[in-house]
Formats: C-alpha cells, structure tokens, sequence
C-alpha cells in the first residue's frame, strides 16, 4: 500500500520547466528525502505534494485519492517549514491549534490534542509564550508540534533544521528520527544535506536539474550511485573522480590504466566486473575512504586492495580523521586516513585503493557502467 | 624612566583629544539650539498672540512675550468670529474637516491594507502590472483632476459637500495606502500563508487572523499618512466647496484675507491653532511609529 | 509494488468533483476585493488625464465644450508673460527649495547621529512642521515677513530704526521668502529620511574606516554617503512632487503677489479654471504641470526599475 505517489509529474514556471517528469512513491511509513543542491526542484516538488504550487501535469495522489486540484487544507497533509512559519502574533498554544480552530474542531477536543503533542515534544512550559521568546531549537519543536497535532495522512518538512546551528541540527535531527519511529507516518523530508538525508531517509530521492537522479535505500544510493552527479554530491569529501583506460591486467584479468606521477598505474577491477572492451575510456570512482596509507599486513587481509605511490601536497586534520591531498598525475586526490598514520605534507608515500569498493562511469553518458 | 615619557606624551595626545572631543560637542549642541530655534519660534509666535490681546499685539508687535493674557481670542475664533458675512467662527469648518478627515482616512486605509494584501500574498496574473497602475495616483497632481471632479461631483450630487470631499480624499489615496500596506506586506515571510492555508485558513481568515495582528505599524502609518494630508489638503477644499460647508483649511484663507485694515492677530492665531492642532496632537501621538514604519518599508 | 499507470486511469481518486461554488468565490475572492479600487484609480489615472488633455484642445471657455480648437490653448498659454513667470518661478522654487531642504536635513540628519542626549525631542522638534499644513505654516510667516507686524518691526523696536526686511513685499524678492518657508516646512522629512539612512549603514563600514584613520568628516563623504546616494534620489524626488504641485503654500503666503511675481503653474491653473472662466486653457496649463512631473518621474523610474532588475540579477 503507498501513501505517496508521483508519477509523470511536471512543473513550468512559464517557458522554464523545473520539474520534468518526476516518478516517486512511498510506501505508508516511510521516510523518503528529497536532497539536491539548491535549485534542483526539490522545495517546488514539496510545494506541490502540499498544493502549494499547481501541477502542469501528471499526477500526484494521497493514498489512493488524486489531489491534483485539490486545495492544500483538503489534502490532510501537515508541513514544517524551513522558516518554521510560526504565526508571531499568536502563543504557541494558539499555533498549535489554529489548525483545528479553522476547522471547527471544538474546544475541548482542541485541549486535548495540544496536551498530547505538548508532552510528546517536551514543550508544555512553552504553551503560552510567543515565537518571538523562544529560542531557534524551541521554535522547531513547535513548528513540529503544529503539524504531529493534526495526525495527518502525510508529513512534509522542507529543510526544518538548516537554521539551527551545527550542534542543535545533529540533535534534532536524532530527534525527528525517533519522532518518526514513534509515530510512524509517511514524511516527505527535503533537505541540501546529504548526511540528513543519508541518516533519516528509508529511501533518498537525488534530485537534480528536475529529474530524480536516483531513487533508492541510503546505502545503495551510496555504494552503486547511478551516476556521477549522485557520487559527487552524497559523501564528504566527494568521491574521486579519475579517467581512466580500461586494459588487461597482468593478471590477465580486467584491469583499469590512468596517468599515476611517475608512471602509468594499471589496478585491477574487482572479480566479475566485466566492463567492456579493453581501451574503452571510462572514469574511475573510488571514495577518499577507500584511499589509505598501504600496508601488506591489510593486502593480505583484502584482495581487492591495490597500490599506488603519490606524493602528498595537503594533510587537513580534523581530529577524529585526516584527510589528504595526494597528486595522481594531473589531478588530486583525496584520501582518509587515521590521525595515527597519517602522511606528511610533500612526503611521498604508498596508498592503498580498495577496488571492491571502487565504480566505473562512462564519460560520456556519465552514468553507471 | 622611558615609562613616565611615554605617559607624558600618552597624556598630552589624549588631552587633545579630550578638548577637540568638547570643541566638536559645543559646535554640534550649537547648531541644533540655533535650528530649534529658527523651528520654534513660528510655533512660539502663534502660540503666545492667541493668548495676547489685540491691543497690546498692536503696540508691543507680533512677536513678543505677552505681557496680557486672555482665553478671549480662542473663544472668538471658535464660535464668533466673522468671515465673509457670517459668524460662527471656525467651529463648523472644524468639524467640516473632522468629519471629511475622519471616514476618508479610515475607508482608505481599510481599502488600501486589503489591496496591499491581496498584491502582496494572492499575486496573480498582471497584478504587478495593476499595482504599477494604482501606483500612478501617487504622482498625479490635482489640478488634472478638477475639471473631472467637478464634472463628476455635479452629477452625483455631491458639490459644496463633506461627501464629496469624502470621495476625492479615498479615491485619491488609495494608491498611497494601496503603496504602503503592499510595501510592508510583502515583508511578510510567505511561509506564513501556506502554513496557514494548510492549517485550513482561507482568504478572509487569514487575513483577518495573520495579516491584520501583524499589521499595526503600517496602519499607524497610513493613517498618520492619511489623516494629516486629508486635514491639511487645501485645492480640493478651496474648488469643491463654499461657505459653511468649507474644511478649515480654505476658512483659515478666507479669515486671514477678510482682514480690514487692522489685523486681528489674536484671533488669527488661535484659529491657525485650531487648525493646526488635530494633526499636531495625531503626529504627537504616533510620530514615533511614523518615521519607523515610513522608513522600514513605505518609501523604497 | 504498487498500482501501475493503467490503473491509475481507470480508478479515479474518490474525491475529486468541480469545486464548489464557495470554493470559486473564495478563489476569485482577491480579484472581488481589488476591482473597486481599481476601477477607481483608473478612472481616476487615465480617465481624468484624458478627459483633461480632451478639454484642454477645446474651445471650452466658461463651461467645458467639446469644440476641437488644436492646440490654441496652449499656444495662448505659453504667449501669456503671466504663465511664463510662473514656470520659471517653478524652475528657480524647486532647485533652491530642493537644495536647500536636502542640504539642511543631511546637516541636521548628521548633527543627530552624533550621538547627542534627547534625540527624539530634537527629531520632533525638527519634525514638527510636517505635520501642520501648507496653509498654515504660510499664514503665521506671512505675517513674520509682514514689514509692519513682523521681523522688520521686531528688530527696530529693538534700536535699529533704519532695519529693512521686506522679502515677501518686494517683487523682485518675494519668490525667495517662499522657498524660504517652504525649506523650513520640508527640511525636517529629509532629515527623517537621511537619518534612517544613515542608521541603516553597516556599522562595520564605519568601524573599518575608524580603523582606516579616517576623519568623522572623511568617513561620511567617502564612505557613509556614497553608501546611502540612493537615498538622496528618492528625498529629491519626493520634494519635486511637492514643488510641482506647490498651490498651499503660495496661496496662504503672497497669493501670488505683489504683482503676479510669485504666480506659479498651480495657482495659474486655479485662476483660469476657476476665477477668469477660461477652462480650456486652464486644462492646457494642468497638463503641463504633468508634462513637468513626467520630465522628472519617468527617468526615475526608469532607473529605479533598471536597478531593481541588477540587483535581482547579482542577488
């Protein structure tokens, strides 16, 4: 059963069309985020479930019911807004039930719900303040409160915690989470930040330049990311990107060839990756978790991985990891490595690349091989 | 010892300082005072001839302290003082204004926050290009519309009255309260009116339940706005009416022309008081808000 | 999964019918709110101006008449000494009035952010007149100005018998007595303007330039002005549309007088129309007071709308 689905659904806003042919569907329960940089479509893709924004064309449905023309407070939807959008001149009691309030929900029953969610969010003391006295982390429960109070079909949040500063957003987003699980209603969750996506989502939307780029579990959308865009833009640092020859290992086995310093590095593919003819040219993606500092002790542990030397030019620690810039040639690289064992700047040292992990782009289509 | 040379020489730069410090103080205290007094003296004036008597005026000149002292030119001005004939003073004229001023300022406002608000959060299809139209009215000068108006006040019947005035003052202002409300409107986060429209709030609701609580500083604009240049207007008052039914405005002219020979002085100041007084006491009252609010967001 | 696309088009969703005929009124009802009001500025905006500029080439003398006469009004307009006096009056009125407004409320503006004690007493001090009409600020100056009762008496009742200040009597001098009272009455709006201008900067700017070693002087001329120059544009526009439309002031301070030295394109527009029953070429003088606040308007909102679309275009 799908609580939320989206098919063929397209938005122009005059001759510019933002939205082309989007395909989406949550099954009830899930959490699905919409992600993509800043003007891929992701907030009019939310405007519109909310029917805030007409469909061109398409089709958009609620449960089983096609809500494209019906009217946002029909759609029985609750929505928290990057801005929170908290009425200022109204207490927090008085935002958490003007819903009800506009649809004769009587009085007590009103009472009733706000105690509900007001215990639920921890926000009771609050009940009679005004958003102007609270802080960025209250404003968010409330903004939250205002939709859990309805007990909606769908939930939509678009960026709710992008103006919280670093600290709060990794609580609250641990918050939402078990908010989640608690209540267990469909939500459709936009947001710029891949790690919020990739920490909530049952399922990420990759959304860019109007198109869903990819539509699968975290993890998937992660290790098999369907093309380039989506390995650039899940993951930080972003994935490495270098063009490479495909070739015959001495192995005799597939192996990838590229321009190293010092020479040409030939890796070989993982077993069963049967990529193409040799001296096709494809790009190689490996993650700067799958580039460390070599040892033979890990060789022996893990096959796949295979060697390179590359001299270092930046180390940038940040505590828990460091990360470093090595030159592979013309391009650079980037690699993680444990504090303990990491490089210095200029030295050159020996990497290991783990190539189970690694994945192959075709240049031109820039899609998965 | 290289220490206390230091100091010496720290002491006299700051003590340089300090005297240019209170050089550039005096100068600044100096300049206002002088401009306070080129911008109260006038007000002064007036103010101590309506309670002078015109005798003393005569000999002692207009601008002077008073050495007499009577409420009696106020009491003339207000009930009994002649212009052109009759004498009834300014009282009806005062109140001529008071009720062109009042139902005008509050019918354009009310009109002007409900198109602010819908050109601001319903936009539509060609609603700038409407907002840039209403606009226009802004600009017009009244002399393009007195042969229209009077056309126009004839047919409805409505020459040589209050509600005549009544009309010409909204239609006028519409587009300046139309501009003001749409202004601060639009500062107006949007978010809030699709939160409202998906807690179930509609046109009116939201208006009525968002938009008019969070609306207090434009209003208090607008009416200042209105109220003061509706009361202080004086082409349409001079054109449009005649006589008893005339706004002050036009009977303070007729007044001060009428003088004979010997000026009443006293009399004369109070009437300007009393014309003046209305938008004194309602700038008074809100001028604080006005300047806030007219420069957050009503001339851009 | 789930239903396919096949079956979404043979099972309609349960609730979907035209929307009903609340719904269509509140749909419409934005448009229902601004029709009257709009109706009106347009009859007002386009049907007056029209009707005017119609009026103003017909043969209309004591009543309006739709005799088609071309452009006679205009042609005896501009023929009358009278008419050019008051156009050229407009001329010299607006840019001493103008000037002299911006540069005193920029003085005063400056003067106040100094951080002096009682600013809000001095702001009302010097915001007073705004609120008080044309009328009436002409009336109590016009008796200042009165050589018999006014200044001119006040200071040689004080010992300088031979003292003369009759600027609002002297034809040649009267013009200056009314941009004199009307700086005083508008000086303190462009202060107001200036000064929320000035608040407006960012105080970072100031610090930097404090740092910088720049002088208060140096700091304001170089980078706190330049900051607000759209400011200066906006005051000065707002002050020509008072200048142009100036009728109150004249009116109530020399009535045009002595003579017709101070006549303007406003109070010209009165006496025809309304005193010498010459309605058709009082029409043609209305529309050339328009034609003078076009000259002004339109290139400023050309230029306010070509900024507008830059910084749409750099934010």
């Amino acid at each position: 059963m799908s609580s939320l689905t989206i098919r063929n659904l397209r938005k122009s806003f005059g001759s510019v069309e933002v939205l082309k042919g989007i395909n989406i569907e949550a099954r009830t329960g899930e959490f699905i985020a919409l992600v993509g940089p800043s003007g891929c479509g992701k907030s009019t893709l939310l405007a519109m479930i909310a029917g805030l924004e007409t469909v061109t064309e398409g089709e958009i449905r609620i449960g089983d019911r096609l809500v494209n023309s019906v009217a946002p407070k029909d759609r029985d939807i609750a929505m928290v807004f990057q801005s929170y959008a908290l009425y200022p001149t109204m207490t927090v009691r008085e935002n958490i039930t003007f819903g009800m309030e506009s649809r004769g929900v009587p009085k007590p029953q009103r009472e009733e719900a706000v105690k509900r969610v007001a215990a639920l969010l921890q926000i009771e003391p609050l009940l009679g303040r005004k958003p102007g006295q609270l802080s960025g982390g209250q404003r968010q429960r409330v903004a939250m409160g205002r939709a859990l109070v309805r007990d909606p079909k769908l939930f939509l949040f678009d960026e709710p915690l992008s103006n919280l500063d670093a600290k709060l957003r990794v609580d609250m987003r641990t918050e939402i989470k078990k908010l989640h699980h608690r209540v267990g209603k469909t939500t459709v969750y936009v947001t710029h930040d891949q790690v919020e996506a990739m920490t909530l989502a049952s399922r990420i939307a990759v959304m860019h330049q109007g198109q869903v780029q990819q539509f699968d579990e975290p993890q998937a959308v992660y290790d098999r990311p369907a093309n380039m865009f989506v390995a650039g833009f899940m993951g930080s640092p972003a994935m490495n990107f270098i063009p490479a020859k495909l070739t015959t290992g001495p192995d005799g086995k597939p192996a990838v060839s590229f321009k190293a310093t010092g020479g040409t590095a030939v890796l070989s593919l993982q077993d069963g990756i049967s990529p193409g003819a040799a001296g096709r040219d494809v790009i190689l993606g490996v993650r700067p978790e799958h580039i460390f500092r070599y040892s033979p002790e890990l060789k022996a542990a893990k096959k796949s991985i295979a060697s390179i030397d590359a001299p270092v030019e930046m180390v940038e620690p940040t505590g828990a990891e460091t990360i470093g810039l090595m030159r592979f040639g013309d391009l650079e690289v980037t690699g993680r490595f444990d504090p303990d064992e990491a490089p210095r700047m200029g030295e050159t040292i020996t990497l290991g690349i783990d190539m189970s992990h690694a994945c192959l782009f075709d240049p031109t289509t820039r899609n998965l091989i | 010892m290289a220490d206390a040379a230091l100091a010496r020489v720290h002491d006299r730069e700051a003590s340089a300082a300090f005297r240019r410090h209170f050089l550039s103080r005096v100068v600044i205290y100096g300049l206002l005072s002088i401009f306070a007094i080129i911008y109260l003296v006038p007000l002064l004036v007036v103010v101590f001839n309506s309670f002078r008597e015109q005798p003393e005026i005569a000999q002692n000149g207009l601008i002077a302290f008073p050495r007499s002292f009577s409420f009696h030119a106020w009491a003339d001005a207000w009930s009994t003082y002649c212009i052109g004939g009759t004498c009834e003073g300014m009282r009806r004229n005062f109140l001529n204004s008071l009720w062109m001023a009042i139902p005008a300022t509050i019918l354009s406002t009310l009109l002007g926050a409900m198109n602010g608000y819908v050109l601001s959060k319903w936009r539509f299809k060609g609603s700038e290009v409407l907002f840039t139209l209403m606009l226009l009215g802004v600009f017009m000068p009244g002399q393009i519309a007195l042969m229209p108006w009077a056309f126009l006040l004839g047919k409805l019947g409505l020459t040589n009255s209050t509600y005549g005035l009544i009309l010409i003052h909204v239609v006028q202002g519409i587009s300046f309260t139309t501009l003001f409300c749409r202004n601060y409107y639009v500062s107006i986060p949007d978010d809030l009116i699709k939160a409202a429209r998906i807690d179930g709030a509609g046109f009116w609701r939201i208006f009525r339940k968002i938009i008019l609580p969070l609306s207090p500083p434009i209003l208090i604009v607008t009416v200042i706005w209105q109220f003061t240049g509706i009361w202080n207007e004086y082409l349409f008052g001079v054109v449009f009416t005649s006589g008893r039914e005339q706004p002050i405005t036009a009977a303070l002219v007729a007044l001060t022309a009428s003088g004979t020979n010997v000026r009443a002085y006293d009399v004369m100041s109070a009437a300007v008081l009393i014309g003046a007084l209305p938008p004194l006491l309602v700038y008074f009252l809100g001028g604080k808000y006005f300047v806030r609010g007219l420069t957050q967001g009503a001339i851009k | 999964m789930s239903t396919t696309a096949a079956d979404a088009a043979r099972v309609p969703g349960p609730a979907s019918p035209g929307p009903s005929w609340r719904e269509r009124l509140t749909r419409i009802a934005p448009i229902l709110v601004l029709a009257p009001s709009l109706a009106a500025s347009f009859i007002y905006v386009f049907v007056f101006t029209i009707w005017t500029l119609y009026i103003s080439l017909s043969n209309s003398s004591l009543l309006p008449s739709y005799g088609f006469v071309g452009l006679d009004n205009y042609a005896s307009l501009w023929s009358n000494r009278r008419w050019n006096i008051a156009y050229s009056n407009l001329f010299l009125f607006s840019a001493f009035y103008i000037v002299g407004a911006m540069a005193i409320g920029l003085l005063l503006a400056i003067l106040i952010d100094q951080k002096v004690r009682g600013e809000a007493a001095w702001r009302t001090i010097f915001l007073y007149p705004l609120a008080v009409s044309f009328i009436v600020t002409g009336t109590v100056w016009s008796w200042l100005y009165n050589p018999v009762d006014g200044i001119q008496m006040l200071v040689r009742s004080l010992g300088w018998t031979n003292f003369n200040f009759a600027l609002a009597s002297d034809r040649n001098t009267a013009i200056y007595a009314i941009i004199i009272t009307g700086i005083w009455q508008s000086s303190g709006f462009a202060m107001a303007l200036f000064l929320a201008g000035l608040r407006s900067v960012d105080p970072d700017l100031v610090k930097a330039a404090q740092i910088d070693g720049a002088s208060t002087f140096r700091t304001y001329r170089r980078v706190i002005l330049p900051v607000i120059a759209p400011i200066f544009l906006a005051v000065a526009v707002v002050q020509i549309q008072f200048a142009i439309k100036t009728f109150d002031l004249v009116a109530a301070l020399t009535r045009g007088g002595p003579g017709i030295s101070t006549t303007f394109p406003a109070i010209y527009v009165y006496d025809l129309m309304f005193q010498r029953g010459q309605i058709g070429e009082g029409a043609a003088a209305a529309i050339m007071m328009l034609a003078a606040l076009a000259v002004v308007l339109v290139p400023y909102s050309f230029f306010v709308v070509w900024r507008h679309r830059r910084e749409s275009h750099h934010g």
